[in-house]
């Protein structure tokens, strides 16, 4: 059961005070899309095995959503942010390289 | 024979003498004892019969170790099967019972399946019991589950009680022995707030057993010392009886407390569930000794060297008068000493090594007169249901018999595995130790914590220490190293006790006693005890082509008992690997999972039983219901009545009863479980337009609208009616079920994709009762009640209003989900119950009466209105409803209307809603199929359509039905055949929807 911390409240608390939400930064493709990017937004998903940019709600908290970003392997967190916001914040990409100096961006954020 | 020495016993009470039985003997031990011991000290070996062979099985170990003796305990509403006697504290009164057995503990006979057992190998069940198909339920699962399984499951409710604890500290040190308690005390120290927990009753584990010397004096004193120093810490907490079950992700442990396990009867939990999150963890849980692979390796009265040990320095008890020590290590000789000491004969040590000069263990056994046969072996040991003898031969050979020494046990030890389930729990890794032949955990690959760094310290003999001075030094590191990573100071100077050391041979690896056994040998050397695995199943597995460790595991069901292979596990490991030719290392382990021993299902639910086992929802008015009749439904956490039932009637009459009555006068329904939720702010109509299919931002404040909403794939997910508050204020009402989730859906798409938008929601469900007052005399009885005006002209069908009722301040919605004339009235909730008062008072003459669900169901269901849940299932669009209308043509996107564009969604093959009504007039089966032209590739009939509502309608004096059916609006007035489950085809027309006042007139006035 992981630790996980909320930004909008500013506590460190229980994975079972959370609800996971999947992947973070989608982009929203609407009426006018493609079929091919409205696949894209509604089903396509990274799985990776690492660096994993996801959606958190602090349901059994104060309700608000945030985003964390966590290694899916070893389930290090490298940090928890806004979910307002459409890319993941410098200081966590920050974490990121220097825990792992090779690891690159992918389609997910 | 096992008896009670008139000396020794460091753990008894001997001045209180406890009365128990097995198998309903009466038997007496010690306050002190364990199961295992009491029934040693009567004589009582033989405790079991093994799994598949029904072999008479006895006492092995003398810890959690322990394969073989499980045991029926207590009864009635304190019973519990497979519990062991090693970890069974004794009591007065305490009853045992034996289990698999039939008929009887002495006398088996399943027994025979030895004698079967060149028929019953590896992979037996998987191999003979595959065809015929259908024998499998009804002829050879049957007679399997009748011979084999252990305990039976309780009959009679737990009488005890349990709990969950929930803790926190910065350093948890799971095991207190001698390592656990110095990592404690340096721990404590630093002024870390340290838990330590132990899982029997007694601090120390082995090393006051076996005679160590700490700081020059015997390791109890240290003991002691420790133990003081630490209760006098206020940052420390101590627990007996406690196991550390499981490690989970980022420091979280689940502590296992037997509290009142020992002492039947004193008040309190019986067990209790430690939720421990902590900084750091530090596992001092010692190691487990191994057993020999020789023949007759599993006859009652062969037992681990160190369990022995255990019987005679802590419980007085000894297994056998004569004993035969066989061993691939020094430490086993401590048995051989310890048994001299107590009087015992030890006719001989058999040593698989060959060394070229004695140790210090060695050379002091000889010194007591013990005769060591070095580089010999047991060839097998003879006996059936206890040790009659040995038969002696070279390790190097094949088993040519070299002597035969009669004996009445044997004391066996094949070397310790570090107990390495905790540090593997959540993914610390192992590294092979070449010189002890065991995994150790791997200090370079701990379990990685939030912060990326390992969370998770083994200690002591866990982490692979076997000498006294190695341990304590290990342990002080270890714990030094914790609390400083943690940002707590340890005094410089503070050192770890000195341990004595020993002068040591080192062991041998032997994985088959003797190293070239025959096969008929192997085929009597066990390696899993308790599911009867041998080396011949191991090395048949590996020649199938089983060469994976997990594969062997499953195909053989080595490990896979309720001891988890603690004995087995490195033994069988060692076959496999010995078997493809492969080092050790290279096979690997099989994956450890919590728990690391059982514990009780009982400790895992905790308090949640009976009534708190899920919390239950009552609206302001539960009380009513439950005082008249209600029958519950669950809906969600909500408990509604489905019908209120009198006197000398059926839950079918009472339904009846409310539908009739509900459309020729008045009914009373409980609507405050409807989800009520408030958007507000100045984009608060943009959002709705989003949320919604249809158009609520030109909604009029006064006025409701009926809205669906649907997910992002297109799909629907709720409906409700809609009322403009105020200008930038609307009221949301979502279905029972609905509101947490719909709610939780406007949050997502508020805070994650429009966050800009200055939009407030917030779920008011509880604030309000809300009651339905619907008939044909609703509005003379609100009239009655006086106050607002209701009237057609003021209050229109779809509007709302504020006012007040009978003095009662209220939300009135004039709308309709019965086709009656309705007014659905929201009071703030702590009126709730006076305002339901009210109106049963002022309609009592109007022929007011409450109604349940599944009335609302039927009223529903004669107009053709759609329930979530029942017309829909998450495949179900709007389109496939009819409910076309309810999608605003004006709006250029909304959740879902993408998704409704995909060719899949506008095909024209999709089921659509139309009624159903029997030729018959009986009611069809909930859920039916129609079943049309020709079959499916599977030879099954293909279906056309189906039933998603279905009830008898009083007024209409039939069945009626709502259903998804190919092309059912073009296909009017045909008839399609539905097949029950129940063998009758109903035959049913494809109606309009709509059963009752197609106009739509009657709520209208």
């Amino acid at each position: 059961m992981l630790t996980i911390h909320c930004p909008n409240c500013g506590i460190t608390a229980e994975e079972t005070e959370f609800h996971a939400g999947g992947e973070a930064h989608l982009k929203r493709f609407g009426p006018g899309s493609s079929d091919a990017e409205f696949e894209s937004y509604l089903f396509m998903r990274d799985n990776p095995k690492g660096v994993h940019f996801e959606r958190w709600r602090h349901n059994n908290g104060c309700g608000k959503w945030f985003h964390v970003a966590r290694d899916t392997t070893t389930l290090e967190v490298f940090g928890s942010y806004s979910a307002q916001t459409t890319e993941p914040p410098q200081d966590i990409l920050d974490v990121i390289t220097d825990r792992h100096p090779d690891w690159t961006q992918g389609r997910n954020a | 024979m096992s008896t009670r020495l008139a000396t020794g016993g460091r753990l008894l009470k001997k001045s209180q003498a406890v009365e128990f039985t097995f198998n309903g003997k009466t038997m007496r031990g010690y306050a002190g004892d364990t199961l295992a011991s009491a029934l040693l000290a009567n004589d009582q070996m033989l405790v079991g019969r093994s799994f598949k062979y029904h072999r008479p099985r006895g006492i092995v170990a003398a810890g959690p170790e322990e394969p073989n003796a499980l045991v029926n305990l207590g009864d009635e509403a304190s019973f519990e099967p497979n519990q062991r006697v090693t970890t069974t504290e004794l009591f007065e009164g305490l009853t045992a019972t034996s289990q698999n057995h039939w008929p009887s503990l002495e006398f088996d006979v399943g027994a025979i399946n030895k004698h079967l057992s060149r028929f019953l190998p590896a992979g037996f069940y998987y191999k003979m019991f595959m065809y015929p198909r259908s024998f499998w339920k009804h002829v050879y699962e049957p007679i399997i589950r009748q011979s084999a399984g252990l305990g039976k499951a309780p009959k009679t409710k737990d009488g005890d009680t349990y709990e969950h604890f929930y803790a926190f500290c910065d350093v948890l040190v799971i095991g207190g022995g001698v390592a656990g308690l110095e990592a404690a005390l340096s721990a404590g120290r630093s002024g870390a707030r340290v838990i330590l927990i132990e899982q029997t009753a007694e601090w120390g584990g082995r090393t006051p057993v076996d005679g160590g010397i700490i700081d020059e004096a015997d390791a109890q004193s240290f003991v002691d010392r420790a133990v003081a120093e630490l209760s006098a810490m206020e940052n420390v907490t101590l627990r007996t009886r406690t196991m550390g079950a499981g490690v989970y992700d980022h420091g979280y442990v689940l502590g296992y407390e037997r509290v009142t396990d020992h002492q039947p009867g004193v008040a309190g939990p019986r067990h209790r569930l430690w939720r421990i999150r902590a900084g750091h963890i530090i596992t001092a849980t010692g190691a487990i000794e191994r057993p020999l692979s020789f023949a007759g390796n599993d006859i009652p009265g062969v037992m681990l060297a160190a369990a022995m040990r255990d019987y005679v320095v802590n419980f007085g008890v000894s297994v056998g008068d004569r004993t035969v020590v066989v061993t691939n290590n020094d430490d086993a000789y401590l048995t051989a000493i310890a048994l001299k000491h107590a009087g015992l004969d030890v006719p001989a040590i058999l040593d698989a090594r060959v060394l070229p000069q004695d140790s210090e263990l060695m050379a002091q056994a000889k010194a007591l007169g013990i005769r060591v046969l070095m580089g010999h072996a047991v060839s097998s040991v003879k006996g059936g249901k206890r040790v009659t003898g040995v038969v002696v031969c070279s390790q190097a050979g094949e088993g040519a018999v070299l002597e035969e020494i009669a004996c009445d046990a044997v004391a066996m030890s094949g070397g310790w595995s570090p107990v390495v389930h905790l540090w593997s729990h959540c993914g610390g890794k192992l590294v092979w130790d070449e010189a002890h032949a065991c995994f150790n955990p791997d200090p370079n690959n701990p379990p990685i914590g939030a912060d990326g760094a390992g969370f998770v310290t083994a200690a002591g003999a866990a982490s692979g220490m076997f000498q006294l001075d190695d341990v304590l030094n290990d342990a002080h590191a270890a714990a030094d190293g914790v609390t400083r990573s943690l940002g707590f100071k340890t005094p410089k100077d503070a050192k770890a006790p000195k341990g004595a050391r020993r002068d040591d041979a080192p062991m041998m690896p032997v994985w088959l006693m003797p190293q070239g056994a025959s096969a008929k040998l192997r085929e009597k050397a066990w390696l899993d005890y308790q599911n009867d695995v041998k080396v011949s199943d191991v090395r048949l597995a590996a020649q199938e082509g089983f060469v994976s460790v997990e594969h062997a595991k499953r195909y053989t069901t080595l490990g896979m008992a309720t001891d988890q292979g603690k004995l087995s596990n490195i033994n069988g490991l060692a076959t496999l690997a010995n078997a493809v030719n492969a080092p050790i290392p290279s096979v690997g382990t099989t994956t450890f999972r919590p728990p690391y021993h059982p514990i009780s299902m009982a400790a895992i639910g905790g308090e949640a039983r009976g009534a708190v086992f899920q919390p239950v929802r009552r609206t302001p008015l539960h009380d009513w219901h439950d005082a008249n009749g209600a029958e519950w439904e669950p809906v969600g956490h909500w408990r509604r009545p489905y019908a209120y039932r009198r006197a000398n009637e059926t839950t079918h009459d009472a339904v009846m009863r409310e539908v009739s009555n509900t459309r020729e006068k008045m009914g009373l329904l409980d609507a405050s479980t409807l989800g009520k939720i408030i958007v507000k702010g100045p984009d608060a109509g943009k959002f709705l337009d989003m949320m919604y299919t249809n158009m609520m931002s030109t909604l009029k404040p006064g006025k409701c609208r009926y809205g669906l909403m649907c997910s992002e794939n297109g799909f629907l997910i709720d409906d409700g009616v809609v009322a403009r508050i105020e200008e930038d204020t609307w009221l949301c009402h979502t279905t029972t079920g609905g509101a947490e989730r719909i709610h939780g859906h406007m949050e997502e798409w508020l805070q994650t994709e429009w966050w800009d938008w200055n939009v407030y929601v917030a779920n008011v469900t509880e604030q309000y009762a809300q009651v339905a007052v619907v008939g044909p005399n609703a509005r003379k009885c609100l009239e009655r009640l006086g106050g607002m005006d209701v009237s057609k002209e003021t209050l229109g069908f779809m509007d709302w209003a504020d006012g007040e009722l009978g003095g009662f301040k209220v939300r009135v919605y004039r709308i309709s989900f019965s086709g009656e004339l309705s007014y659905e009235i929201a009071v703030d909730a702590s009126h709730g119950r006076a305002f339901w008062d009210a109106l049963l008072v002022a309609g009592h003459d109007l022929g007011v009466m409450p109604y349940g669900t599944e009335s609302l169901h039927i009223l529903r269901a004669e107009k053709g209105f759609i329930m979530i849940g029942d017309e829909t299932d998450g495949t179900i669009i709007p389109q496939d409803l009819g409910l076309s209308w309810a999608i605003s043509k004006k709006k250029d996107d909304y959740l879902g209307k993408r998704a409704q564009e995909r060719s899949h969604m506008t095909d024209p093959n999709r089921w659509k809603l139309v009624g159903l009504e029997t030729v018959d007039g009986s009611t069809l089966p909930d859920g039916a199929y129609a079943v049309g032209e020709g079959t499916n590739e599977n030879g099954q009939r293909n279906v056309i359509g189906r039933v998603t509502s279905s009830y008898h309608s009083p007024n209409l004096g039939k069945g009626i039905a709502m259903g998804l059916v190919l092309n059912g609006p073009d296909r009017m007035g045909e008839t399609l055949s539905f097949p029950g489950t129940d063998g009758k085809t109903y035959e049913a027309r494809i109606t309009d929807p709509v059963f009752y006042d197609k106009e739509g007139e009657k709520p209208n006035v």
